[in-house]
Order: C-alpha cells, then structure tokens, then sequence
C-alpha cells in the first residue's frame, strides 16, 4: 500500500490509465483540428471526436447529436442556464433551483437575478432531499427552467430526478440536472429520468480535466440554447471554440470504460463505503451521517465526529486525502452551505469529514483510513473540552458561550 | 494549508494537557470561544496566593492545529510566571512564536483572551 492515499474522490478523480493510452496519439501525431474539413489531420481529429461523442451519448443514453463539449461542468451549467434564459426569455423569466447546488449552478441563478430574472432556491430536508410538492408549489406560468442537480457532491445525496423530470415535463418547464458527480457512478439515462438537458464532467470519471459536456435534448422537447461564447460556430453553433481534441478523447474512452463497468464498480465502491462506515460507527460514539443513507452515491460517506473539529482531524491523518465542511478549510470561515442547509448544526458542520471512494481505493486502504481516523479522533476527544463537558452531563446548548456574541 | 513545524509539534505533542479542579479557590478556569464558530479553549491556572506565582496549568482545545498549538503554549509560557506577568502576554507573542498565517490569528486572540479569562475566575475567588 502506497502513502497517502487518495480518498477524495468527489473533488476529481485520477485519470485512468487506458483513458491516458486513448488520449496520447492526439497529442502528438493526430494533433489535427477538428474543424479543419479539407485535410487528413483535420479528418482525424474528427472522427475521433465524433466516435467519443458517442461514447459519452452512450454512456447517459442520449443521441450523439446532442452532445455539446465544453471546457467542463462550470461551463456546461453556465451554458444550460443563461443560454436557456436568453433563448426563452419571451417565454418567460422564472427559474427554480435549490439551497445545495454547486456554485455554478447557484451563482449562475444570481446573475441572471441581477439582470430581471426570478429566481426560486427551494430548500431541502435534512436528508438532503427537495421536496416535490415544495417543487409543483413553485411553478408559475412565467417559469422557463427547473435545474435540480443529480447526486450532491459534499453529501452525495441523489435527488428523484425522474419524478422531478416528470413533473416538469408535465408543466412544459425545461429540466436541467448538473450530473456530475452522477454520471458513471449510478445509472443515469436521460430519456428513463425526463431530463431535457445535462451537465457532465470527465475529470469526475477518470477522464482529464478541462473537458465536460452538456446534454442538449433534440427532440419532446427541442431544446434551444442561446450560445455564451460566440466564434467559429462550433459544435452546431452552440459553444465556438477549437474542440480540445485530445481531452475530448479521453472522455470518450472514460464514458466507455464507466459505462461497461458500471455494476460492477457500484457494487464494490458500496461495499467499501459499507465497510468504512461500519467501522467508523462501531469504534466511535457520537458519529452522524450528514444526507440520506440509501438515497446516495456508493462511494459517499459524509459523517461529522462530534466534539472533534474538522480540520484538526485532517492534519491528523495527513497521509489520507479526504475534505472538510469545517470552515478553516476554506477561506470563507463559514462552514459548509450545503450542510447547513440540510439543518446541520454550525457546531457538528465544523466536525465533518467528506470520504469519497474511488475507482483506485482497495480494501487495504479503506482498513488503513478507518484506523487512523479512529485513532486520532479518540485523541483529539481526550484533548476536546466539549467531549469532557458532554461527558459530564453538560448541555452544550445550554452554555453561554464567550465567543457567541461576535458572530 | 503547510503549518510552521512549531504548529505540528504542539498538535502531535500538545503540553499540559488536562484538567484541575476548577472548585478549588486556587484554580482559575477560563472557557472562551463558541462550538458554532469551530473553537472553544479551556485554559485552567493554579496560582500560589502569596506569591501569585502560577504553579500548574492545563489545557483543553476544540479547535483546527493552530488553536492547539497555541493553546498549548499559551500553558507553557504562564507556568512560573506570576499573574501580573502573565496578563503581559499579547496574542501577537504567539503569532510570532508558531509563525501563524493571517487567517488563524484569532487563535492567538483566543488563546489570549483563555489566560485572561482564567486570571479572571481566580481573581474572583480572591475578592
């Protein structure tokens, strides 16, 4: 076993060796533009685009033709919600979205806030879930687009896209769904899940960075889609740019490889997340699951470890790569939005540890990671004044504390 | 974040871990910080009362490493200081000893704030 170990698999993911094999002709030999027609390179960039537009159309069971690639998810949400809202806007200016989407998809919605549009944040429960009746409640006839997002990638929550593309579909309100942390990890087809546009992300598969797609739907209903980077008209006009042709190959071989070993990975990726979290909760009093158990990525495992703060706990275990809701992770010092927005309390949101397994984590590793954590949170506990406090019976929402007026 | 090797030694060997019995007239306690705002440190001094001299302190701290580490030697510099000596201690001290970077300093602010509160509750036992 080699240290560290990487076990943050929602943040990215390492590039599969094969994907890496598929790619590296593209870099040097077949290094054509794809938009060159009249030349043997430019057919060779091509083809190869073309044949990896089908690998990841396969992979969400969605027609090549309506494959848009990008430079990634941040742009595929970008391009879903502001080419949505310029393309309909007569139609309406109405958009719903909810409290735990990603950044891109949250500060998207603001900005289009900024120019007239209505934007609806709908909260979720404190598994993590958005309610559908919450949802039909915020429809109007003036809403363009709903943009729920697939499996959350602190919580790993996954949302019932399938009913809230029914829903939608049933209102006439187009439904995007930021499937990035979904995509090759459960299943996901966008005609069984009504889903009339998608963002995906390779570098979340095992592809490279810098590349991801956008599902655009070309039929029940057509989608249309006002460009946000205009140019040579590529890709049928809808994101100009020279197409990152060795990237776009590599995605294509992860689309395939993910798709074909699909069962197979969830399964194990379930089984060592099982085991992880069995262990953990075996060995340590006062652990809690942040999100819904069953309705979740198999790799996700969000727990907070009371009276333990987050950060403290990953310098602990510095030879294992994992993250932290904990504010002195970030910048912001506020702790995680999506964990408060789930009703995590501010005190236990700093004591949480984000696990993501991944396609490369063994057994061994999974073993390793639970003991030190085990380890170092039963230390820190024993230099925890909140663990001695609420050994002795103390109600710690009941202490008046110093620091509390400040904030 | 890359922490000074100063802030690594106190987080693997934190001194003066522990607890004193915080009845005794002796022994001043200080809780400051909040569980909400990610810290909270329990500093705990035993002052001699003729020469108040500060024989013993123990501490305990929920915090990320660099609250430890200053924590921890918050403890190590009021041992053997008396309380006039040790109310001079300034978190700026700190920030300079464990080379803490801008965004822990209120670390050092707390762990100040622990030693004067501590003080406090001894002084209150005294009047």
């Amino acid at each position: 076993m080699k240290l560290p170990i990487y076990m943050d698999n929602h943040a990215t993911t390492p590039l599969d060796p094969r994907v890496l094999d598929a790619m590296m002709p593209y870099f040097t030999e077949k290094f054509g533009n794809a938009a060159s027609r009249n030349h043997t390179f430019g057919f060779d960039a091509e083809n190869a685009v073309e044949q990896a537009r089908k690998q990841v159309a396969a992979l969400i069971g969605a027609d090549h033709r309506e494959i848009v690639f990008t430079s990634g998810a941040t742009e595929s949400d970008n391009l879903a919600i502001k080419g949505v809202a310029a393309m309909y806007r007569e139609k309406g200016n109405h958009i719903i979205t909810c409290v735990t989407e990603h950044k891109a998809i949250l500060d998207s919605c603001k900005h289009l806030e900024k120019e007239g549009y209505k934007v609806t944040f709908l909260p979720v429960d404190d598994k993590g879930l958005v309610s559908l009746d919450d949802l039909r409640a915020a429809i109007t006839d003036q809403t363009i687009l709903i943009t729920i997002m697939a499996a959350n990638n602190e919580v790993g929550v996954v949302q019932d896209v399938q009913a809230i593309g029914k829903i939608a579909r049933e209102r006439g309100v187009l439904f995007h769904t930021d499937a990035v942390q979904a995509a090759g990890k459960i299943p996901f087809n966008v005609n069984d899940l009504n889903v009339d546009l998608a963002s995906l992300s390779a570098h979340k598969m095992y592809g490279p960075k810098g590349v991801g797609a956008l599902y655009v739907r070309r039929r029940n209903p057509r989608v249309l889609l006002t460009p946000i980077i205009d140019g040579g008209g590529h890709e049928r006009g809808m994101r100009s740019g020279t197409l990152n042709v060795p990237g776009i190959v590599g995605f294509g071989k992860a689309a395939q490889i993910a798709h074909e070993e699909l069962d197979k990975e969830m399964a194990e990726m379930f089984r060592l997340r099982e085991k992880l979290r069995a262990t953990l909760e075996r060995e340590l009093d006062e652990v809690y699951i942040n999100g819904d158990l069953k309705k979740r990525l198999p790799g996700n495992l969000n727990m907070s470890f009371a009276y333990v703060e987050g950060e403290s706990l990953l310098m602990g275990i510095n030879d294992v790569a994992v993250s932290s809701g904990s504010a002195c992770t970030s910048a912001s010092l506020e702790p995680s939005y999506v964990l408060k927005a789930l009703g995590v309390g501010e005190d236990l949101a700093h004591t949480s540890i984000r696990f993501g397994i991944g396609r490369f984590n063994t057994e061994e590793e999974v073993d390793y990671v639970a003991k030190r954590v085990i380890d170092v949170v039963r230390r820190l506990r024993e230099l925890s004044p909140l663990y001695e406090m609420a050994k002795e019976g103390i109600d710690l929402k009941s202490v008046q504390w110093a620091a509390a007026e400040q904030h | 974040m890359a922490y000074s090797e100063k802030v690594i030694d106190h987080y693997n060997n934190p001194r003066n871990v522990g607890a004193l019995p915080k009845e005794d007239t002796d022994v001043g306690t200080g809780l400051v910080g909040a569980p909400e705002c990610g810290d909270v440190m329990k500093l705990q001094i035993k002052v001699n009362a003729e020469t108040e001299v500060i024989e013993d302190a123990k501490f305990k701290t929920f915090g990320c490493g660099s609250a430890i580490a200053s924590s921890s030697l918050a403890t190590e510099w009021v041992k053997g200081k008396t309380i006039a000596e040790a109310l001079e201690i300034k978190n700026t001290d700190i920030v300079k000893e464990l080379s803490l970077p801008p965004v822990k300093i209120h670390c050092s602010v707390l762990a100040e704030d622990a030693i004067k509160a501590a003080i406090s509750d001894w002084k209150k036992k005294h009047d």
